[in-house]
């Protein structure tokens, strides 16, 4: 598993691992969680502009649906396959197989949380 | 990423406990609302817990769950004056699905009726509905020689549903620890036989809401825990596992049973819910009858399979081919048994037959789908 204190967070439950100008982003495994088994993924296509907050793809569990907000200004580079194939893979592996998409990032970070912040946001 | 269900809302009111909920705890349940309730929702995998229940059994704590004792010399007479049904004639030991209708025709609850005696019966209503069912039936009772108590309180129930549900019962009974008062395998469905569990008093029904053949066994809540553990133990070998609400209602959505506040409703005639039959317009009397049939173009129930992934979900509009608004789901979900999306929905009859095409609004994109005859799944 990666190591998680190294990862950005966002108040909508996604990670994000900054490398350079890409950042690979997910959703928590407290969000996988809290959604149940996931049956569905929507990921935008490559190439896609996206702009912080706005919504870019859909996550459905058997239950509910959850929104997937670009978490930073930027492209999309790559999309997870394997994901879309196999849903499962962000209850099984939120952090690692179960990354969702690859944005080439463009402009300034906004605020992200910390690994300590996050986990101090989800325990309330 | 939001919309992830969130613990439920301070309302100020206590949540509710079932008598098993330390066991669930200690079972890693994630717990829900439900009506008040904090019931487990999934013990580790919604979707591990459906193939569960479809392929070896669930075990479903329904504590929550209503019941309403009616006793006396007009219980029987009671009963066909104030439910849809006749429920006066069924033989001891049956059970009969029924419903509570409004003054207005409209439904105030789905409940199933089991005849336990000749002036004995046992009502069973939504954990949503206890009080009004309760309330609706004490009222309706005056003029009768009868007793309505509501026992919901002492009352706790089991479920296990699935084709190795009758193994772990005889297991049960091997151990000498469950004794039906007949031969369990003599129990044929929608009835019910007394017994006892470790001595104390339990009613097993051969009742569910999965599409499964299993049991619903009715006892005391300080005897449940003991019962649960049980049915655990000696169902874990044949794939036995403790099932959640969520998969419960894949699986009565599958089985293309109605849910109350989804499908059926006050706003709801029972024949728009395909529950006709329910209603016995042969009977003279009873509360709603005036008003029991919907109007000729009153929507009714379908049952739709769509297109690709993307499940349709409640609330969500149903189109027909130009895009006009013809119908709303109430259900919905990607079947985990079928693996393509279904649901349930209220469509103008001019586009209710099988076959039609039709189409969801998913968030705005319209998902082709067609209405298909229900149950979804039915069980070999």
């Amino acid at each position: 598993m990666s190591d998680l204190t190294t990862l950005k967070y966002t108040e909508e439950h996604e990670w994000l691992l900054i490398d350079g100008d890409t950042a690979t982003v997910g959703i928590t495994d407290y969000a996988a969680d809290k959604l149940g088994d996931v049956v569905y993924v929507d990921l935008p296509a490559v190439g896609t502009d996206v702009e912080a907050g706005k919504v870019v793809g859909e996550i459905e569990s058997t239950k509910s649906v959850g929104e997937l907000f670009a978490p930073v200004l930027g492209t999309v580079l790559e999309i997870n396959d394997a994901v879309v194939d196999s849903p499962d893979l962000v209850n099984s592996s939120p952090f690692d197989d179960g990354w969702l998409i690859k944005i080439t990032l463009s402009g300034d970070l906004p605020a992200l949380l910390s690994r300590d912040e996050y986990v101090a946001l989800t325990a309330e | 990423m939001t919309d992830a269900p969130v613990p439920p809302a301070e309302t100020g009111v206590e949540p509710r406990y079932s008598p098993l909920h330390d066991v669930h705890v200690a079972a890693g349940a994630s717990f829900t609302d439900f009506a008040g309730w904090q019931m487990p929702v999934r013990y580790s995998s919604d979707l591990l817990e459906h193939h569960a229940v479809r392929q070896a059994a669930g075990l479903f704590d329904l504590s929550h769950m209503a019941e309403i004792s009616v006793v006396g010399p007009d219980a029987g007479a009671f009963l066909d004056a104030a439910l849809a049904g006749t429920l006066s004639t069924i033989a001891v030991g049956r059970a009969k699905y029924s419903l509570l209708l409004a003054e207005e025709g409209g439904i105030l609850d789905d409940l199933v009726v089991y005849r336990l005696d000749d002036h004995d019966f046992l009502i069973v209503a939504n954990a949503g509905n206890r009080q009004v069912a309760f309330e609706t039936l004490a009222k309706r009772a005056h003029g009768f020689d009868v007793t309505v108590d509501d026992e919901s309180d002492d009352t706790a129930l089991i479920a296990i549903q699935g084709p190795a549900a009758e193994g772990v019962l005889d297991e049960l009974i091997t151990q000498d620890r469950l004794a039906p008062d007949a031969p369990l395998a003599e129990l044929r469905y929608y009835r019910a036989l007394q017994g006892t569990f470790d001595d104390v008093p339990v009613l097993i029904a051969r009742t569910g809401y999965t599409g499964e053949d299993g049991f619903e066994i009715y006892l005391d809540n300080d005897t449940a825990p003991a019962l649960w553990s049980a049915l655990a133990e000696a169902g874990a070998p044949r794939g036995v596992v403790p099932a959640g609400l969520a998969s419960r209602d894949t699986l009565r959505l599958e089985a293309g049973m109605p849910l109350y506040g989804h499908e059926l409703g006050l706003e709801t005639k029972p024949a728009q819910a395909g529950l006709g039959r329910v209603v016995d317009l042969g009977k003279e009397s009873f509360a709603g009858r005036d008003n029991a049939l919907p109007a000729e173009d009153a929507r009714v129930l379908v049952g739709l399979t769509l297109d690709g992934k993307r499940a349709a979900r409640a609330e969500y509009t149903v189109v027909d081919p130009s895009g006009l608004a013809v119908g709303v789901v109430t259900s919905g979900a990607l079947s985990p048994t079928l693996g393509h999306p279904v649901a349930m929905a209220y469509v103008d009859p001019a586009v209710a037959a099988v076959g039609t095409s039709l189409g969801v609004d998913v968030r705005g994109t319209v998902i082709p789908a067609t209405v298909v005859a229900l149950p979804f799944y039915k069980r070999s």
